[in-house]
């Protein structure tokens, strides 16, 4: 789950971690009030969306008085701004964050994420702050330091100092720079992160250390143990059929195609999505629909794939495992007729009584196309949307 | 011959009186799995399906021998089940769970270091020696015994693959899931080890899919050691980056995990992969064609 850059520095300072003061503002008179509360002399204000490279993209403005901080609120919010990470479709901003101005002598980076090679929590670092870590790591990687920490014990004075001193902060400020790091260690292991990504990390003039943005994402099998993070969702910067799905324990992710897909297990989904394509399909979404494909779910899911206009046909692909074919083809049977679906549908159904499970949908009555294998079912579907 | 598990592996449910674990430990009775007891604390001395049920791991391998523990315990509480596991000094513990905090993985592993047990999973299907034992959630009937080992990320395509095995005559030695999340046991250097081995299996089938660089080093750990044929397949070739499939350790994050760039990997490495996920098993076939062991591999009809 991803959270806005206030929320982010909102954890940060329960940490005592450094960030510049600010305030969320959801309209502009909220924006000039929290620049009048600020008092600062220049104040900058950040369109809130859940995705990065905004300062490109227009969402981030400088402002030297209330004059323009009205005059900026009111240009960003609602603005749609497109950016690397939004999609072409981009993202409306509908909060602004009102931060004070800071003196910036230099930007840094300071990222944690799970080192999946050794299983355990990395901390890296870079002096190259305010690009994006990837172009570092592709051009110059010899200027991305890491620390593995130790789980038993945590990260350690000494690794947040050798990393201080590696990136090159000011020695005077290393002290302040290891009270950062060890604070954002203890966010990240305390609130089950999955992503936390301090860029720029910046020394200012006043010879302060602090977080200018402040990017989280938390792992979302351990949110059940976080109310407060859950709290911090929010729903306007989700797919709207990405949460339908959820609410019935579906995996479901939009993609640009037209064929919908339904397929049960990870693996098998996204196999299905490359045989989709291998055939000169396009795949309309990722949907998972779990080991217990009943009615009730499959139903749910047709809904979902559905509620997608671009979607000409759908695919269903399972491999029935345990669960028995005949009762899987009920489901399907029960599903297809509830949403009374009209577009081309193959089903490839695989397991214990497969050929019962064929015959009842061949014998449905419906519009029902069966397939022996996955490379029959992508054909099919393909070329039934080509006709 | 085959890895891991055989005909005479106790095994021992934890979480037994579940729902899954009963309705899984019913399907592996039915097999022919030897499942020798079942934990859910505060319900020892009782027994479900005539296997005896104890409060502790340690209690029920001191009182019935068992090496092998499946661990049907639901995510908050599933990291617990297996350090217990580890602690009952058990050979093998395979953790079907999916959903485990992945911060609670971290301390698992760190805890597991120095120790007996080897953990399989968690978020996979489990492991199946075909006719033998069969110790997870997977259908026992697509399997047959032989001389191909399956690895695999991913439940249903590794079923999809034995299928397809299945189907072309070519029976199994073992198939292993080791688990679709960032954090597990067993990697896929540790079973294709098993594999090359094990004299009784001739060639190797490895599924992997987008996320992580776990194939990419199986990849280099092939050209260097293994000494059988190996064949792949690589799910997610159209997935796009940033997006978690499903599996939370399915995710292309900094241009790292991609499907072009393990199966760049792995074709580098003599190790062929299969374009499409029907065409697995001919895949494999082929290959066994070309290093003339086609004829040992077949084991029905």
């Amino acid at each position: 789950m991803n959270i806005h850059e206030y929320q982010g520095k909102e954890i940060l300072r329960n940490y005592s971690v450094s960030v510049p003061k600010g305030i969320v503002a959801f309209s502009v008179e909220e924006a000039e009030e929290a620049s009048k509360e600020l008092g600062t002399a220049v104040t900058v204000v950040k369109a809130q969306i859940h995705a990065g490279g905004r300062g490109k993209a227009g969402g981030v403005k400088v402002a030297r008085n209330l004059e323009e901080v009205r005059a900026y609120a009111g240009e960003i919010l609602g603005k749609c701004l497109v950016t690397h990470q939004t999609g072409p479709e981009g993202k409306v901003v509908k909060r602004l964050l009102i931060e004070e101005g800071c003196n910036i002598k230099k930007e840094y980076y300071i990222g944690m994420v799970l080192d999946r090679s050794t299983s355990r929590v990395v901390m890296m670092g870079s002096e190259e702050g305010g690009t994006e870590i990837e172009e570092v790591a592709e051009h110059t990687p010899e200027k991305i330091f890491k620390e593995i920490v130790d789980p038993v014990v945590g990260l350690q004075g000494f690794q947040a100092r050798r990393l201080a001193f590696n990136i090159n902060i000011p020695p005077e400020l290393v002290g302040k720079a290891v009270k950062f790091m060890l604070g954002l260690y203890r966010v990240f292991v305390e609130k089950d992160c999955s992503i936390a990504e301090i860029n720029p990390l910046v020394v200012t003039a006043e010879g302060d250390v602090m977080a200018l943005d402040a990017k989280f994402n938390f792992d979302s099998n351990a949110l059940y143990r976080h109310q407060d993070i859950l709290a911090y969702r929010d729903l306007d910067e989700e797919d709207p059929k990405e949460i339908a799905a959820s609410e019935y324990d579906l995996s479901y992710i939009s993609l640009d195609g037209n064929i919908g897909c339904m397929v049960n297990g990870a693996g098998l989904a996204m196999a299905t999505m490359d045989i989709i394509k291998h055939y000169g399909g396009d795949p309309a979404n990722f949907l998972d629909v779990g080991g217990g494909a009943t009615a009730q779910k499959v139903t749910e899911a047709f809904k979902i794939i559905l509620s997608d206009q671009n979607v000409k046909g759908i695919f269903v692909n399972i491999f029935g495992g345990i669960m028995k074919c005949d009762i899987i083809a009920e489901g399907i049977i029960e599903a297809t007729k509830q949403v009374g679906l009209e577009l081309p549908l193959v089903v490839r159904l695989e397991g214990t009584n497969v050929e019962l499970g064929k015959k009842m949908l061949n014998n449905s009555g419906l519009n029902i196309v069966t397939a022996n294998s996955m490379a029959d079912g992508a054909e099919k579907i393909v070329s039934l949307l080509n006709l | 011959m085959s890895i891991l598990i055989n005909k005479d592996t106790k095994v021992l449910v934890q979480g037994i009186t579940g729902s899954v674990g009963l309705f899984h430990t019913q399907q592996m009775l039915e097999y022919g799995t030897k499942i020798v007891a079942g934990v859910t604390p505060g319900k020892g001395r009782t027994t479900i399906e005539g296997v005896p049920v104890f409060n502790t791991v340690v209690d029920a391998v001191k009182a019935t021998g068992a090496n092998v523990s499946i661990i049907y315990v639901p995510p908050a509480f599933a990291a617990d089940a297996i350090m217990e596991a580890v602690e009952g000094e058990l050979d093998l513990a395979i953790c079907i769970t999916e959903g485990i905090p992945v911060l609670d993985m971290v301390n698992v592993r760190r805890y597991m270091e120095g120790k007996k047990t080897r953990l399989i999973g968690p978020n996979c299907p489990g492991v199946i020696t075909p006719e033998e034992c069969k110790i997870g959630i997977m259908p026992g009937y697509i399997h047959r015994k032989g001389h191909v080992g399956v690895v695999s990320r991913s439940g249903t395509l590794t079923y999809e693959a034995v299928h397809q095995l299945t189907n072309a005559g070519i029976g199994q030695s073992t198939a292993v899931g080791i688990g679709g999340d960032p954090v597990n046991g067993t990697n896929f250097i540790d079973v294709l080890k098993l594999f090359n081995e094990d004299k009784d299996t001739y060639a190797v089938i490895m599924i992997g899919e987008i996320g992580g660089t776990a194939e990419e080093e199986a990849a280099q750990w092939v050209k260097a050691n293994m000494t059988k044929p190996v064949v792949g397949f690589i799910g997610g070739q159209t997935a796009p980056p940033g997006k978690r499939m499903g599996h939370a350790g399915a995710i292309i994050s900094g241009g790292k995990g991609t499907a072009a760039e393990k199966i760049k990997t792995m074709n580098e490495n003599g190790i062929k992969v299969a374009e499409t996920p029907a065409v697995m098993g001919e895949t494999l076939v082929s290959v066994l064609k070309e290093k003339g062991l086609l004829e040992k591999c077949i084991t029905h009809k």
